[in-house]
């Protein structure tokens, strides 16, 4: 059983065509593996096990070969990715007996492709927070240490491909809300290019932001999976229209003549080996025959600032639609109207969304708009003015994901301390550039650290190409448990 | 950039939020100290630089105003806290 949990989507879709292994078979093997260990880690919020069991019965009985990666394959999505006639709260109280009418794309996109969802996993309220101890039910552990959080926001994606609950996972990302916790817990994380895979049915926390991604346990399945959700979508108004590369067919070119970017000064304040990993890989590119070139980025601390308004400014107007009008839970003692809005939010909204909401209508708010909102939108041209600058000099950049490894729980309690966690990831989604964590060894401590690798829009295939590079030469470490 | 207890009190009214006193301070000092972090957005120079909404060049995304298939509405008001007649109940708002 622990060699089918373990294996790649490669691996499982190989072992499925050859007749090796079964679609019961390999779904079974994660069910017993979350029957085993959910307790432990605290990843789901809602399970589809029985389900899940009957679509790879279904697969069987077929008998034919998967038509896609991912057909007959389990796998399991981010509580925020809304699933008809399946609980879908975004980790928040508010949510708590939401069955959603309809399917988002990426969803339906997966359900037609023949993958068999295992369940909804754990976040951050709303997608707000760098650790998921924001989620209102429960504490995801990171399987690495379980006294220590898996990132967030997409804290139990994360936990989920890392602890081989599920071969891989859908997760969000805002500022580094798939990024962070793929460096905390050891596997593959990927922030497309805004746009690429559509947000329909993505329950919206900053719109200009937010963006769907993948977990998986190495690069290739990233690249594959990717390829089956990155497509224009007539729901969604920011989707993108244009032509969508191919993300594999480039996977395994050499990287001579590539340009590699680095940031000296983000070399500062990292943890020692985060720093030495960032060393190392800057020796495995050149190695590989790149060219290693220093770049300035001076709007770091400012892109962080920028966006903490922005995404503020955006959630704060998006949840506005929770009155306890139309769905969702409703306060049940309230005088009126406005007080029924004011109850059923004042007890559904966990102390984070609370404050976002609380600093993004004061940025909104008459006499602080050009303060604040403009001008951090203004400040956001600036980043990706400096981007561009970056990608005249150079095909992609690598940075740490994070300055630190995964951290302990309530250790980041002050907000600003907390916000610092996406330091490094959060510059993408203020500019839109598809980025990506990939592991780069253990601390001292055995925990897992993330490099990401970022490039200009749409170059996901450079992205995956360097990053698979960088993975045959170094392999990923795997948590053996 | 230090935020006043009664503009925090003005800005819960506005997000339709109530909080207790404790609460009131405790965000006082937190929303002030983001709002100081903040600041470094003010020691940019941005004049004239104009600002990004979106990151994607897009316009007007238009499509052919066609009437689709809305959800049935049993199954739009299943998640409604309450209903009555075709549409959702709220407290009665004129008296």
């Amino acid at each position: 059983m622990s060699e089918i949990i373990t294996k790649s989507v490669k691996e499982l879709n190989k072992a499925l065509s050859d007749g090796e292994l079964s679609s019961s078979e390999i779904t079974q093997a994660f069910v017993d593996k979350i029957k085993e260990d959910d307790d432990t880690y605290e990843v789901f919020l809602t399970k589809t096990l029985d389900e899940a069991l009957n679509e790879a019965k279904a697969f069987d009985e077929k008998g034919q070969a998967p038509r896609t990666i991912v057909d007959g394959l389990p796998y399991v999505l981010k509580d925020n990715i809304v699933t008809k006639d399946i609980r879908t709260t975004a980790a928040s109280k508010i949510l708590d007996n939401f069955i959603p009418p309809y399917d988002a794309s990426v969803y339906e996109d997966l359900n037609e492709d023949g993958a068999i969802l295992l369940g909804k996993v754990n976040m951050d309220e709303f997608a707000m927070g760098s650790s998921t101890e924001n989620s209102a039910y429960r504490k995801t552990k990171n399987p690495w240490d379980l006294t220590r959080v898996p990132g967030g926001s997409s804290g139990g994606s994360a936990a989920a491909v890392s602890a081989h609950l599920a071969p891989f996972a859908l997760g969000s990302d805002t500022g580094g809300s798939i990024r962070q916790p793929a460096a905390y817990t050891g596997v593959v994380g990927v922030k497309p290019t805004y746009g690429l895979v559509s947000r329909y049915g993505l329950i919206a926390f900053a719109s200009s932001l937010d963006q769907i991604g993948t977990f998986t346990n190495t690069v290739e399945d990233a690249a594959l999976i990717l390829s089956r959700i990155a497509k224009n979508d007539k729901k969604d108004s920011t989707s993108f229209s244009g032509t969508y590369p191919d993300f594999i067919k480039d996977l395994e070119a050499p990287l001579t003549g590539r340009t590699i970017a680095v940031v000296p000064a983000f070399e500062e304040g990292l943890q020692d080996e985060i720093r030495d990993s960032l060393k190392e890989a800057i020796d495995v590119y050149k190695d590989l025959g790149a060219e290693i070139v220093e770049v300035d980025f001076k709007l770091l601390e400012q892109a962080l600032s920028a966006y903490y308004m922005i995404a503020s400014a955006e959630a704060s107007s998006n949840l506005a639609r929770y009155d306890g009008v139309r769905y969702g839970v409703r306060a049940q003692d309230y005088d009126g109207l406005v007080d029924m809005y004011v109850k059923t939010r004042t007890e559904g909204f966990g102390p984070e969304v609370k404050r976002r909401i609380m600093l993004g209508t004061y940025a909104l708010s008459s006499g602080y708009y050009d303060a604040f909102y403009k001008k951090a939108m203004q400040i956001r041209t600036l980043v990706v003015n400096e981007y561009d600058k970056i990608f005249k000099k150079a095909d992609l950049l690598l940075t740490p994901t994070t300055a630190t490894t995964a951290f302990k729980f309530g250790e980041r309690s002050d907000p600003i301390e907390m916000y610092l966690s996406d330091l490094y990831t959060i510059p993408a989604n203020i500019s839109g550039i598809p980025a990506l964590s990939m592991p780069a060894g253990l601390d001292k401590n055995g925990l897992p650290i993330g490099l990401q690798l970022s490039g200009p829009a749409l170059s996901e295939g450079l992205l995956f190409n360097a990053a698979h590079a960088y993975e045959k030469v170094t392999g990923n470490e795997k948590l053996e448990r | 950039m230090k935020i006043s207890k009664d503009e925090v009190k003005y800005v819960a009214g506005l997000a339709r939020i109530s909080f207790d006193e404790d609460e009131i301070d405790k965000l006082q000092s937190e929303l002030s100290a983001v709002l100081e972090y903040a600041d470094a957005l003010n020691k940019v120079d941005t004049e004239g630089v104009a600002p990004t909404e979106h990151i994607l060049p897009i316009k007007n995304v238009f499509r052919k105003d066609e009437a689709k298939e809305s959800l049935p509405l049993e199954e739009v008001f299943k998640n409604a806290p309450d209903t009555e007649a075709g549409g959702f109940k709220v407290p009665k708002v004129i008296e």
